[in-house]
């Protein structure tokens, strides 16, 4: 999925309106008239609402019948919500690896509460060459 | 293990994506393990790959680029230029993942100590959400609801929908 799709996605996303009429359609498809029912809004605001969906692949059309009722496309939903969920995966496992170096290097220093008392000394002694140590605002 | 969790959001309001995470340790030690090429390695990468700091000159202006050597021997690079640094509160950065080249983000990583503990905010502007500006500004002043909830609701509630009949069809993407 290229990123300008998943721009017109998120931007089609990006309207509480449009979610709604998509909540809406998941539970089946339906005419201009049937959703524009439950808002406070005109069934040409409702159609150009649409045609945002059906720009970002969110939504089809049918050509058929005259009341050409609207259809969620599932397939641009599944790829939106794969490509947030790699980019939370990216970076979950980074920052899961930093949480254990920060509490490795912590740990050694003997800055938990597990208080390794009889290494104290020595500890104290390795915090001065700790990369954090003096990183004060220069 | 940590149970600290990382809380993604696409607010409806803005072209971003904002990740929190809090670290069980003081700020200048995270900023330290993010700022420091020797400490980059230790935590950059998938947990079976290697990473090497190709550059990283930590200054407004200097460059940055890691390559991450994985298990199956493919090499990912990633590359940017950094904005700001405010030791030990924020760093502004660029992000470009060499096998998407063009498609960069602007990162800005804000710190935050309470009690020891550090929050990250890591807020990724998209430059290709930006250059859709008017589409953007359409209707999208109502308030920062969360697309990605959005999303996995829908996804999952068309899934239990589509599961009996499209299940096999289609092949997972990556």
């Amino acid at each position: 999925m290229s990123t300008d799709q998943l721009s017109d996605i998120f931007a089609a996303l990006a309207d509480p309106t449009r979610r709604a009429i998509l909540i809406r359609l998941s539970e089946g498809e339906a005419s201009v008239t049937e959703l524009a029912e439950p808002f406070d809004i005109s069934l040409p605001a409702v159609s150009k609402h649409l045609k945002v969906l059906e720009r970002a692949g969110l939504v089809k059309r049918s050509r058929e019948a005259q009341w050409r009722p609207a259809r969620l496309e599932a397939g641009p939903l599944r790829d939106a919500s794969d490509w947030l969920e790699r980019y939370r995966e990216f970076w979950e496992e980074r920052f899961d690896r930093l949480d254990d170096y920060l509490r490795e290097t912590q740990g050694q220093h003997g800055a938990d509460r597990k208080g390794r008392s009889e290494r104290a000394a020595t500890h104290g002694e390795e915090l001065d060459s700790s990369p954090s140590s003096n990183k004060e605002t220069p | 293990m940590s149970t600290n969790k990382l809380n993604v959001s696409a607010p409806a309001d803005e072209p971003v994506i904002i990740l929190t995470r809090t670290f069980d340790a003081p700020r200048e030690l995270v900023f330290a393990a993010m700022t420091d090429p020797e400490l980059i390695p230790k935590w950059w990468g998938g947990r079976r790959s290697t990473t090497e700091v190709d550059e990283m000159d930590v200054r407004p202006g200097g460059r940055w680029r890691f390559v991450e050597h994985d298990s199956d021997g493919n090499d990912w690079a990633f590359r940017g230029e950094f904005r700001e640094i405010v030791p030990p509160e924020r760093v502004t950065q660029t992000f470009e993942f060499e096998g998407m080249p063009g498609h960069i983000s602007v990162d800005t990583m804000t710190l935050e100590e309470e009690d020891g503990h550090t929050k990250i905010t890591a807020v990724s502007r998209f430059d290709s959400f930006e250059d859709r500006d008017g589409m953007l500004q359409s209707g999208m002043e109502e308030g920062a609801a969360e697309t990605y909830d959005q999303l996995e609701e829908l996804v999952t509630k068309q899934a239990q929908r589509e599961a009996p009949q499209e299940a096999s069809q289609e092949a997972p993407r990556v």
